[in-house]
């Protein structure tokens, strides 16, 4: 009989090694396939789950209380730390919204810029969901030719604008920065190299790969409704066989004028969403190669002409007394954007990543609600993990992509 | 006298207001403008009391008495087509209004139109839960009950979910101080050690970004550092001839500087 006291605290499995009963085990927060801070308390019989029950919150910094302490550009670098793999594309959707609340109009070059960035994070995001994936499950190799090709996507990053995780590389009206001079031609390079290793690593690796399939096929099967009822969106969603991409059907920055497919994957389970994270991979190459040309013929101008709530640029602040004065106001006080309320979606490489903003017209929002897709995501663990042998388990998770930063907030 | 800080609202405040400044509003439109809402909101109006309504940037914004929420929702996935609940949370009015306003977000994909409904509900009040219509509520409903106290009633397993399950307070709410209050400050200490160390060891500093001047074990000053641990009395601080630190410090007015010169 367990004697517990505060040294050593143990009650778990009082149920199973009384009776032969169900066996309660912990796994996470510190498993290393359990993508970061996942506590999952599962309930087995035999080797059998038979109740999932996700704990989240061990990596909960209160992101929503931060945002109704700081000013709209202050909280900016913040939005990096959310979905910490892909960190332009929050600092993306919480600069739409607050552009759709201020109805801003972004220039041209931004506008590409933008979308080149989104899509660049696109396939760093999913390099690492393939590289991870599958190193869960068991193949090694490929982690390791993933995150070569992630490396030189963060090479691009970081000439961009010198950071390689937490980007910061859009500003609410626009972009901070024009690309470099031969950011362009090593963008082509990339893509040229991508399109090559998709087809001859990883897809020589991984596509017909015998035991990739038996991990995979029939692992963490999704019906439509099901996806529907529990939230699910981006790659969860197409992979059930429901063909909404944001993109396509919300267009917003240039996405309405780009010629790409939604991929979609009818098989409802692991492997279907792995062929489409592929498929993603090529449709993002042959986005960035239409924007390339649309770059040439954009004017200079980078942020929006707003002086009540945008800074103006840096020519004008150092020889204009006014934009000088306008640019100390919005720097200590801030821009103070209309009353009202704004929910704006966008397809982040997870999902339908939207940001919930409601304005009282003070420099601090009254109330913003982050709606993460990995956070619905997680929640779906726990209709997904009944049934499914112990072994499945890592491979499910792996196939939700769900990162902690975003879950937890 | 005491400047006085409302107590109600313990977030920040911003510091200048112009008297005359007037806050502009987004733009609102009926919801007759849109035809595909219209026919949303005449399903809806059919079955349950409708407050108020709006079109705000794309979105239909529809208000209703919190009693209908469960019955709102079921009327727009039966009848309206939205078959996803993307998101579900709740603002903080209680300083003002006495009360919070609860949102549901709604997307239709067949039609691509999304809607929010709105609800006021005082505190104290339950809500139903929604989980039997959408199972994103279950996770979104608990987040709300963690984050603000609003409990939803018939909810599978209604426990916090971010918080430890023993926390005190909701951080969310206007009342709640960024860097959590009297219990949060003791709560690790009391954790890990127990109450009875709570004098040895003292309030844990939520405050990241607090630096403590004597503080020789976390923090260094520079031109007076002292070796790791040496206590440090105020005013009797010795400087210390370091050479890097006279790289940081330098005084323009005593060395010979080109510029300076000219400045003159």
């Amino acid at each position: 009989m367990q004697q517990p006291n505060k040294l050593s605290p143990f009650f778990e499995n009082l149920n199973f090694e009384r009776d032969d009963n169900t066996m309660v085990i912990n796994f996470g927060p510190q498993h290393p396939s359990a993508h970061g801070q996942l506590r999952l308390i599962l309930e087995l019989d035999g080797e059998q789950v038979v109740k999932a029950h996700p704990d989240i919150g061990y990596l909960h910094r209160g992101i929503e209380k931060m945002a109704e302490n700081m000013t709209y550009n202050e909280f900016l670098p913040t939005t990096d730390r959310l979905d910490y793999i892909a960190s332009t594309s929050n600092n993306y959707a919480y600069a739409l919204a607050v552009e759709k609340l201020l109805a801003v109009e972004v220039p041209r070059r931004a506008q590409v810029i933008r979308t080149m960035l989104l899509e660049l994070n696109r396939i760093i995001s999913h390099l690492f969901f393939i590289a991870t994936h599958a190193l869960d499950v068991g193949a090694m190799s490929v982690f390791l030719y993933a995150f070569r090709e992630r490396e030189f996507a963060m090479d691009l990053m970081e000439d961009y604008c010198g950071a390689r995780l937490t980007h910061s590389a859009v500003r609410i009206g626009g972009v901070p920065l024009d690309i470099p001079s031969d950011w362009l031609a090593n963008m082509e390079k990339f893509c040229a190299n991508l399109e090559h290793e998709l087809e001859h690593t990883y897809n020589a690796l991984l596509q017909e790969n015998r035991i990739w399939k038996m991990r995979l096929e029939n692992v963490g099967v999704l019906s439509a409704e099901d996806a529907l009822s529990w939230g699910c969106t981006g790659p969860m969603l197409r992979g059930s066989g429901i063909a909404y991409d944001i993109r396509k059907e919300e267009p917003y920055e240039l996405y309405g004028e780009l010629d790409f497919d939604i991929p979609v994957s009818d098989l409802n389970d692991s492997y279907g969403r792995y062929r489409l994270y592929m498929a993603e991979m090529t449709q993002s190459v042959r986005i960035i190669r239409q924007l390339m040309p649309m770059y040439a013929d954009t004017k200079p101008q980078l942020m929006a002409h707003a002086p009540q709530y945008i800074s103006a640029p840096k020519e004008e602040i150092m020889t204009q007394n006014y934009a000088l004065m306008q640019h100390f106001v919005l720097v200590t006080q801030g821009m103070r954007p209309p009353k009202g309320e704004v929910y704006v979606p966008t397809e982040s490489p997870k999902g339908e990543l939207g940001f919930y903003i409601k304005s009282e017209g003070d420099p601090y929002a009254y109330r913003l609600k982050c709606r993460a897709p990995s956070f619905f995501h997680t929640g779906v663990l726990q209709q997904l993990l009944v049934g499914v042998y112990i072994a499945d388990v890592v491979t499910i998770i792996g196939t939700t992509n769900i990162v902690f930063g975003e879950v937890d907030r | 006298m005491r400047k006085y800080v409302p107590k109600g609202n313990v977030q920040k405040q911003s510091y200048y207001t112009d008297r005359f400044h007037v806050v502009p509003s987004t733009p609102r439109t009926k919801v007759e403008t849109d035809d595909v809402f219209a026919t949303h909101l005449k399903t809806l109006e059919a079955k349950i009391t409708v407050k108020s309504s709006r079109i705000e940037l794309n979105c239909m914004v529809v208000e209703i008495n919190h009693e209908d929420n469960f019955k709102a929702l079921e009327v727009l996935k039966e009848e309206c087509g939205y078959a996803m609940l993307s998101e579900m949370s709740a603002v903080d009015y209680l300083a003002k209004d006495k009360n919070f306003e609860v949102f549901y977000q709604m997307l239709n994909l067949k039609e691509v139109k999304r809607m929010r409904l709105v609800m006021r509900i005082e505190q104290g009040l339950a809500l139903e839960s929604v989980v039997p219509l959408y199972n994103s509520a279950n996770f979104a409903e608990r987040e709300m009950f963690d984050m603000f106290g609003i409990v939803s009633n018939n909810h599978p397993f209604m426990k916090r979910i971010l918080m430890p399950d023993d926390w005190e307070g909701n951080p969310l709410l206007k009342t709640y101080p960024l860097h959590g209050d009297e219990f949060a400050s003791w709560y690790e200490v009391d954790k890990i050690f127990g109450k009875d160390a709570r004098d040895v060891i003292g309030p844990e500093s939520r405050d990241e970004g607090k630096i403590e001047r004597y503080d020789s074990k976390r923090f260094s000053r520079v031109g007076y550092e002292v070796p790791f641990g040496t206590e440090v009395t105020p005013g009797e601080e010795v400087k210390t001839e370091i050479e890097y630190s006279k790289t940081f410090l330098v005084d323009y007015t005593k060395g010979e500087s080109k510029t300076i010169e000219e400045r003159k």
